[in-house]
């Protein structure tokens, strides 16, 4: 409307108008009512009315409780609902009071599975006795069992989680493909400071993680940019930080809710970039600067220092104990060390880690193998206790035909080497058997030293698995075949083709499936769908086992054993009272499930330990 | 209750007396209080007790984080809750350096003035029952009810819309949204003239309001009056205009002035101000379609968002006056300190005492509420 039309029905007060004009209203009698039944009138599409909630849909994060303007929201055990930490699904599901609620919806805003919702629903009312149903635990039949359909929802509009985690800054395939420099660059503060500030603090992550990290604490101090206490929290389940910030295999991030619609938080290269973000002598000052115990006077020997050894080792020096680490080869660290590539874990950030652990009046004796320049039943005498860590250092064989040629190789042994500084005979061509992680090391590892001497990459992977069921990490078998490595899945391996005393192949059959009805492996093979690759060198890279030869036969007989593996009870002790076993070599390999099970370890033993003190001053 | 206010007093001379007028007093708007000093029907002074409505908004604020306090705002008026919403939301954005997209500033002024339109109908009604007219304001509250019914489909909430956030506003516009508002425009402006038979042109409300309650420019300005209280004294002035904020300097609005300066030239103004937020509103109707682009600018993670340190001060056009917003941040998640300049402390307090004195018991009420106050905005 223009503003002559709006000064043309403009009134002119200063004339009052007739005295009968308000008598014109008289006309309303004939009119309808303006004022409405009261009949629950249908709310508007959007109304923000009571809650309803997916039950199936919520995973009890109680970040709605969080976010609650006015504390209305109490998180309660609902005991038929499932609990599934390793997939981040608490049975908690929120409760409202409705005595506070003020239905701003910010508790649908921020949900981030989008479970919840508020209803069109909005009448309640009740008698004095039963003002608790005031009190509600939301369910998808709204407050009344009726269905009112939904009315403030989650849309991308009014969603206020951020999905989209920060990019992490790595090198291109080209830079990468022929030297073993490490691959990711590591956030830098800015980017380190957003990315922890998506975390809600729901604690999936620490219920998640095989060594309850406490990752909200860690990750909140990065986003205050307190460094310190974050090492601080790091370290309190975790001496080998700089490790799992770069190879853990993040099952925290399985879990993390924004996960459940978005990408979850990095939390993996946010623990990476607090230790980086320090200095070696910082973090030694930080977690070691208060520790100065009493020598208790017990000793106990670990054998392997990899993670599950040193990790016993460093809580028990800390006690005060005298702890001995005894290591085969030349240097500590064990599979991080001689199974993971440079160019995923730098040797430098391992001895970081190592550095610390020493600090804290650890002793390593490498090149000491247990069983030949020592025998385990001298380390019985000398010590209270012995954990056992071996970790699994033997490649497991195919034992196909042809399989004994010595070009056909073990993926352990050949990591092994290359990481010790070794020259290797690098083929020309290589066939790899295998689809976890350990077969992308190898092939990735054989690819950069092929580019490096003939300048292109000649590598098969064969796996028995499909795409979807493949064993290694997504990004793992995306950057191998970045670099060059062709991956093929669903082959089965037949037989190791030798001509005239020489590798010239390996003949695979395509895989029908992998295990029969009772789930035993047992494969089918598509007989007529063969391939024949081409190479020089086979590597299998199938799974390993762990070399027990130094237990010697009578203890191998005394102690229990299912499937090859050494049984032990939940504290990680073996049968033999004096003998505690840990890591890999019981558990399958996995960094930090072996650094949980040093924690367990170390607190079985102290406990043993102050036993043995009591019984010592009985006597 | 203010503390002064029990203080024991000398008796007062025999032919005074003191009557307490409110808190629950039917010419009150809401729990407010004048005390009263009466010598037969003329009042010789007022004192406003404010206090029964306190809720401690400002503290209350600074133990919420930065977006919880987006339900909390709107509360602190209630006959007009959406400039409150509006300001803060500015005043964060201020202090984080947030661009709100374009489309979401004119969302807010739609809101805006459709708030404008409901507070203003509520208060006719209001203004109406103090002079004794008891139909106006059934009116009022019924076609401002339509406008309840809008903000319902837009926003979720009736009253408490909780629409913005810092950043921008929570939902865009529902389907045919803007073809029911333009219907409820035309409803509204064909229901002016009724309401100018049976109110402002009724011979009851021009007798009794013209002269009522009167304050020259020169007082106005005096006691901070600001809105549409000081127009009615003659004076063009409204923050829409002389600081323009959001889209306000793209639209075509007027801004209507009466020189009376009394109870009737104040419900004038509010009157010419409905045709005009009607006038603003058509135009964004036109225009709104035409803007594309987001309604919110991406904010942090509400539960981790540390506003930097700083200080802001936002004002804007609210229905009542100008209203302020003063945030100050020390870096936290929290506000530091929260102040609001809200037009009604000024109105209810230092005016009404001073326009009561020397008028008489029965204009009293009107007096209040042609100033339009908002006791829960005086309290906070």
């Amino acid at each position: 409307m223009s503003s002559a039309d709006t000064k043309k029905k403009d009134i002119d007060y200063n004339s009052n108008g007739s005295v009968l004009n308000p008598l014109k209203a008289l006309s309303f009698f004939a009119k309808k009512p303006v004022t409405e039944k009261l009949e629950p009138r249908i709310a508007a599409e959007r109304y923000r009315g009571f809650h309803v909630n997916d039950w199936e849909k919520c995973i009890g994060c109680s970040t709605c409780q969080k976010v609650c303007d006015n504390a209305a929201i109490t998180m309660v055990k609902v005991p038929s609902q499932k609990e599934d930490p390793l997939n981040g699904i608490r049975n908690l599901r929120p409760a409202i009071d409705y005595g506070r609620c003020c239905w701003c919806a910010l508790c649908v805003d921020l949900c981030p599975t989008g479970s919840i919702s508020l209803s069109r629903e909005y009448v309640h009312t009740c008698y004095d006795e039963q003002l608790d149903s005031y009190f509600l635990l939301p369910d998808p039949n709204g407050m009344h069992n009726k269905d009112y359909g939904e009315g403030w929802n989650k849309t991308e509009e009014n969603d206020l989680v951020d999905h989209n985690r920060q990019v992490m800054p790595e090198r291109t395939p080209e830079s990468r493909s022929d030297n073993f420099d490490e691959i990711v660059d590591g956030y830098d503060k800015q980017q380190a400071i957003i990315e922890a500030s998506r975390c809600v603090q729901c604690g999936m992550c620490h219920d998640a993680c095989p060594t309850h990290m406490h990752a909200p604490e860690y990750i909140r101090a990065i986003w205050s940019d307190d460094i310190e206490d974050a090492v601080r929290q790091i370290y309190r389940t975790n001496p080998f930080a700089h490790t799992c910030g770069r190879v853990c295999t993040h099952r925290c991030e399985t879990a993390c809710s924004i996960g459940k619609r978005g990408e979850p938080i990095a939390i993996r290269w946010l623990k990476r970039y607090a230790v980086d973000a320090l200095s070696h002598d910082k973090i030694k000052d930080i977690v070691l600067g208060d520790v100065n115990p009493e020598s208790s006077g017990f000793n106990i020997a670990v054998i392997g220092s990899g993670p599950a050894g040193l990790t016993t080792a460093f809580d028990l020096a800390k006690l005060g104990h005298k702890v001995t680490v005894y290591e085969g080869l030349d240097k500590p660290g064990g599979m991080p060390r001689y199974g993971i590539p440079y160019y995923r874990l730098p040797f430098d950030k391992l001895d970081d880690d190592i550095n610390v652990i020493k600090a804290a009046g650890v002793k390593i004796k490498c090149n000491t193998w247990v069983g030949k320049d020592i025998t385990l039943e001298q380390l019985k005498k000398k010590n209270h206790a012995v954990l056992l860590s071996l970790g699994l250092q033997l490649g497991r064989s195919t034992r196909i035909p042809g399989s004994d040629h010595k070009h056909v190789q073990k993926a352990v042994t050949l990591l092994q080497k290359i990481a010790a500084g070794e020259k290797i005979d690098v083929p020309k061509t290589a066939a790899i058997i295998g689809g976890g992680n350990v077969a992308m090391d190898i092939a990735r590892s054989l690819a950069r030293l092929q580019k490096q001497k003939f300048g292109e990459v000649n590598i098969t992977v064969t796996a028995m698995e499909s795409f979807e069921h493949f064993l290694a990490d997504p990004e793992e078998v995306k950057e191998a075949q970045e670099e060059g490595v062709i991956i093929l899945p669903s082959r089965g391996p037949q037989e190791c083709m030798i001509e005239k005393g020489a590798l010239v192949g390996l003949r695979t059959l395509k895989v029908l499936s992998i295990f029969d009805e009772q789930g035993r492996f047992a494969p089918h093979f598509d007989e007529n769908d063969e391939i024949c690759h081409e190479c020089e060198t086979i590597v299998e890279a199938i799974g390993q086992m762990t070399d027990v030869d130094l237990l010697g036969e009578e203890l191998t007989e005394k102690l229990e054993w299912q499937r090859g593996r050494l049984q032990v009870d939940e504290n990680c002790r073996t049968s033999e009272d004096w003998l505690w076993a840990a890591g890999d070599m019981v558990r399958g390999p996995d960094v930090v499930h072996a650094v949980a099970d040093g924690h367990t370890v170390s607190k079985s033993i102290n406990e043993y330990l102050k036993t043995l003190q009591m019984e010592k001053k009985s006597s | 209750m203010r503390a002064e206010n029990y203080e024991p007093k000398q008796h007062p001379p025999s032919h005074e007396y003191e009557l307490n007028f409110g808190p629950n007093h039917p010419g009150i708007e809401g729990n407010y209080a004048l005390k009263v000093k009466l010598h037969g029907d003329t009042v010789v002074s007022a004192r406003a007790d404010a206090g029964y409505l306190h809720r401690g908004f400002e503290k209350l604020m600074e133990q919420r984080l930065w977006i919880q306090n987006i339900a909390l705002v709107p509360r602190i008026c209630v006959p007009d809750p959406s400039p409150m919403e509006v300001a803060y939301s500015m005043a964060v954005e201020q202090l984080c350096g947030l661009d709100v997209p374009e489309r979401a500033q004119w969302l807010r002024v739609m809101q805006l003035e459709m708030s404008r339109i409901t507070a203003h109908l509520f208060y006719f009604g209001g203004h109406a029952a103090t002079t004794g007219m008891y139909n106006p304001m059934f009116w009022g509250v019924a076609d401002r009810d339509l406008v309840l019914d809008l903000f319902e489909e837009l926003t979720g909430g009736r009253v408490y819309c909780i629409y913005n956030m810092p950043g921008g506003v929570r939902r865009d516009i529902p389907e045919g949204f803007l073809d029911r508002l333009s219907r409820l425009l035309d409803y509204l402006e064909s229901r002016l003239p009724e309401y100018d038979n049976l109110f402002f042109t009724n011979h009851v409300l021009i007798n009794r309001a013209k002269g009522t309650g009167q304050m020259s420019q020169h007082q106005a300005l005096e006691w901070a009056v600001t809105g549409p209280n000081l127009r009615a004294t003659g004076l063009q002035c409204d923050v829409r205009r002389d600081d323009p904020y959001l889209v306000y300097d793209e639209l075509e609005f007027d801004i209507p002035v009466e020189q009376g300066g009394d109870a009737l030239a104040r419900t004038l103004v509010r009157r010419s101000e409905l045709q005009q937020s009607i006038r603003i509103l058509r135009q964004i109707i036109q225009r709104l379609p035409s803007i594309k682009g987001p309604i919110r600018a991406p904010i942090p993670n509400p539960l981790a968002w540390n506003v930097p340190a700083g200080e802001a001060y936002v004002r804007l056009e609210s229905s009542k006056g100008e209203l302020g917003w003063y945030v100050v941040s020390n870096g936290g998640q929290k506000p530091y300190r929260v102040h609001v300049r809200g037009p009604s402390s000024m109105h209810a307090v230092q005016v009404l005492e001073n326009l009561a004195k020397g008028s008489r018991l029965e204009d009293v009420a009107q007096i209040m509420f042609s100033l339009d106050a908002c006791p829960p905005e005086v309290d906070r």
